[in-house]
């Protein structure tokens, strides 16, 4: 494909990763990021560059979604790479990180490249994927760590099939020391939450439904600080829901252990009362917990305890959200509601462009050693240009996504994303 | 005779007692009321349900709610089909709207249902045309159960308001708990629950009730005595240790009971468990009213049906 250069004029540009809060202009050559200027006049550009002009709006570096499900290979009539690519960039993810829980499981460098190969002939963003730490996430025999690690694989994770065995655990997070890998752990302990299918509670009670408690999730993170700490691992902890796991990372980050963490975009934007009567489409993993633990999550986040926000994107068949609550599966689509999610926190002063921007882009990008987060001079031009005070209403069936099993039917939200670039092309364009 | 009873009740189905005004409550306890009498009569048959059809659709195994249901349609004059449909043909593929839509091609116009999931009664009544009764979902709500306890009662006391009752044994899993906390809270009666904490649910607190886990604290000076069925595999689950444990300590025997006020009522929604919630001498004694939870059962059906009906259209068609 051809690259055009381009010239975004006077844009409000945001990038941690060089402290630019500021109207830049930004010119890309080449598909990557050439220079960042204040004003220039467009007539000493207008030869060499595509004008943009940028006045009254925003440009982030593209967003690296950490936690990405598509139904390929296995079920791919619920989301493929490259439906999810579109969904993507609808929603300004420039990269994607896929989960291994497909069927066949991603345990195997074959499968490994398959998912690289595919993602990069179909999907129009960078596309990165995650090994099974286990072979078929059994949770009993570590899978062939170092040889994914050299095929592509970002990291190692059991998706949302937490290891209970803690001697497996403690031999992964030692083994992938070795060669720098980042373990990626969902902090459940299932005997706790058996049967459960909401956080326990006066509401699951009122509703008659099992209970999910948060010391289930709190046990867990627990050992795996002690295991990250006996075997000096990296360890990031997928998913946090809970008040209490907030603080076990901000101790354990505190005592210099090498452990990161993150937090599904529906634990930051929504609450267990959102489940109301019985809507399946808020039953989740980890579940929705109380607003005392959802805004613990946002200081997490303000603070740096937290250091990634990811969709949690989960495509199910919607005839698989149709059933009684304990039924019904877990799960939601989020690539395209992630960001609009995440300025309502902007827009309700609770966290500014710059953290947002970190904890979506920047932090998973370091994290996952992509070259990914940053619009520095010789980055790729991934970015996104908003348009931040943009009111919208989601209609679940103007979804890219093949699924449509969104927690925001009908939400409201300010701030929608206008076009997205990967390598300074422009792959999404929103029609006014 | 019954159809001269103004009543209030504005619903299409009873899903639950949660959203029930305590007049519609009452109303519902009166229309029962006159239903007792009926079933006492030698000619038990009315007609204001002629021409009805009820389907009972029952997902988990019920004998006593089932025929109590089937017999207050019939009563009524209804055309009444019973449907049980086992957990493993609906795990064959079929879901659980699949089977209401299937049904709502038959036209009823009561559907009666009970279902081992919380909220699935809701969920099939917003995929049906016809008035939808719950008859128990998962641990969520029985609310018949908690109305034919109510009558019971009042039918007893002359009254539920300031009246202490003490639901006792597994809250955890039981609908008939939530349900008869909710109503007898509407009625401003006083609720206590009583168990271990294994079986008490998490918030329970909240919903405006004294929680024991001493059963001897908890049944001092009660008006009433509502026992719970201990499911024998809630044994396999650590929940309790053994039947033998749990009836030393939450089970109900003269001992027990003699804390009570000296007129307390026992209750039991049945069917029993005879020496792991309740003595054999407490559940057959001069106390127990078990046996008349049963005959007001019918009698609460038949005015829920009815009040139901009340909504159905008429043979014109209209509503």
């Amino acid at each position: 494909m051809n690259h055009k250069n381009i010239a975004i004029l006077d844009v409000h540009l945001v990038d941690p990763s060089q402290n630019i809060n500021g109207i830049k202009t930004i010119l890309i050559e080449d598909g990557l990021v050439k220079a960042i200027e204040g004003h220039v006049a467009p007539s000493l550009l207008e030869d060499a560059y595509e004008i943009i002009d940028g006045k009254g709006k925003t440009l982030l570096p593209g967003l690296v979604d950490f936690q990405t499900r598509t139904g390929e290979p296995g079920n791919e009539y619920e989301e493929t790479l490259a439906s999810a690519g579109k969904a993507a960039v609808a929603g300004g993810i420039t990269s994607m990180v896929v989960q291994p829980d497909t069927k066949p499981v991603l345990d195997d460098i074959a499968l490994i490249d398959f998912i690289s190969r595919n993602a990069s002939a179909t999907a129009p963003n960078h596309v990165y994927v995650m090994g099974a730490l286990t072979k078929g996430l059994k949770g009993t025999e570590m899978s062939e760590l170092r040889l994914m690690n050299e095929a592509g694989a970002v990291a190692f994770t059991n998706c949302k099939i937490p290891i209970s065995n803690s001697q497996v655990m403690r031999r992964a997070l030692s083994y992938a020391s070795d060669f720098n890998g980042l373990i990626i752990h969902h902090p459940e302990d299932k005997s706790l939450t058996m049967g459960g299918v909401m956080n326990e509670g006066e509401m699951a009670t009122r509703l008659g439904l099992p209970g999910i408690p948060k010391m289930a999730e709190i046990i867990m993170l627990e050992r795996d600080m002690r295991l990250a700490e006996l075997t000096d691992g990296n360890y990031h902890a997928a998913s946090i829901s809970c008040r209490q796991s907030v603080d076990i990372i901000r101790k354990a980050k505190a005592k210099g252990l090498k452990v990161s963490c993150g937090a599904s975009i529906n634990n930051l934007a929504l609450n267990e009362n959102d489940i109301g009567a019985y809507r399946t489409f808020f039953k989740l993993s980890p579940p929705l917990r109380q607003e005392e633990d959802r805004l613990a999550i946002i200081e997490g986040v303000q603070d740096g305890t937290i250091d990634v926000i990811h969709s949690d994107h989960c495509p199910r068949d919607v005839d698989l959200k149709r059933h009684p609550f304990a039924d019904a599966s877990d799960g939601a689509v989020g690539l395209e509601t992630m960001l609009a999610a995440m300025l309502r926190l902007y827009h309700d002063n609770q966290l500014d462009l710059n953290i947002i921007t970190k904890a979506l882009s920047l932090n998973p990008a370091k994290i996952l050693g992509i070259k990914a987060g940053s619009l520095m001079k010789g980055m790729p031009a991934d970015m996104i240009l908003l348009d931040l005070e943009k009111p919208w209403i989601l209609d679940a069936r103007e979804l890219t996504s093949l699924s449509k099993n969104t927690a925001f039917e009908s939400a409201r939200f300010i701030g929608q994303v206008l076009k997205t670039y990967v390598d300074g092309i422009e792959v999404f364009h929103r029609s006014l | 005779m019954t159809q001269d009873i103004t009543i209030t009740f504005p619903h299409r189905h009873l899903l639950g007692i949660e959203g029930l005004m305590p007049n519609e409550i009452t109303d519902l306890l009166d229309l029962a009321d006159r239903h007792v009498s009926v079933g006492r009569q030698v000619d038990k048959k009315k007609s204001i349900l002629r021409g009805r059809t009820q389907i009972n659709l029952f997902f988990e195994a019920s004998t006593r709610t089932q025929s109590s249901f089937e017999l207050a349609g019939k009563r009524l004059g209804a055309d009444v089909m019973n449907m049980s449909v086992s957990s493993s043909s609906v795990k064959k593929g079929e879901t659980l709207i699949d089977t209401a839509i299937t049904l709502n091609s038959m036209n009823p116009d009561l559907l009666v249902v009970r279902h081992a999931s919380a909220g699935a009664t809701a969920l099939l009544a917003q995929k049906v045309g016809c008035s939808v009764i719950n008859a128990g979902d998962g641990a969520h709500e029985h609310p018949t159960q908690a109305l034919l306890d109510a009558l019971t009662i009042r039918r007893h006391k002359g009254k539920i308001a300031r009246l202490t009752v003490a639901i006792c044994g597994d809250i955890l899993h039981s609908r008939v708990a939530r349900s008869n906390i909710l109503l007898l809270n509407a009625l401003d009666a006083r609720v206590r629950v009583i168990g271990p904490k294994t079986l008490m649910p998490k918030g329970i607190e909240r919903m405006g009730i004294e929680v024991y886990s001493n059963m001897n604290e908890g049944l001092k000076d009660v008006d009433v005595v509502m026992m719970l069925r201990l499911q024998r595999e809630r044994m396999t689950g650590s929940f309790v240790p053994s039947t033998r444990e749990f009836f030393k300590y939450y089970g109900l025997d003269s001992e027990k009971l003699a804390l009570a006020k000296d007129d307390a009522l026992v209750m039991h929604p049945g069917p029993m468990n005879r020496g792991v919630e309740i003595a054999s001498e407490i559940a057959d004694g001069p106390q127990s009213v078990i046996r008349e939870q049963v005959e007001m059962g019918v009698a609460i059906r038949m005015a829920v049906l009815e009040a139901l009906s009340r909504h159905l259209p008429d043979r014109e068609g209209l509503v």
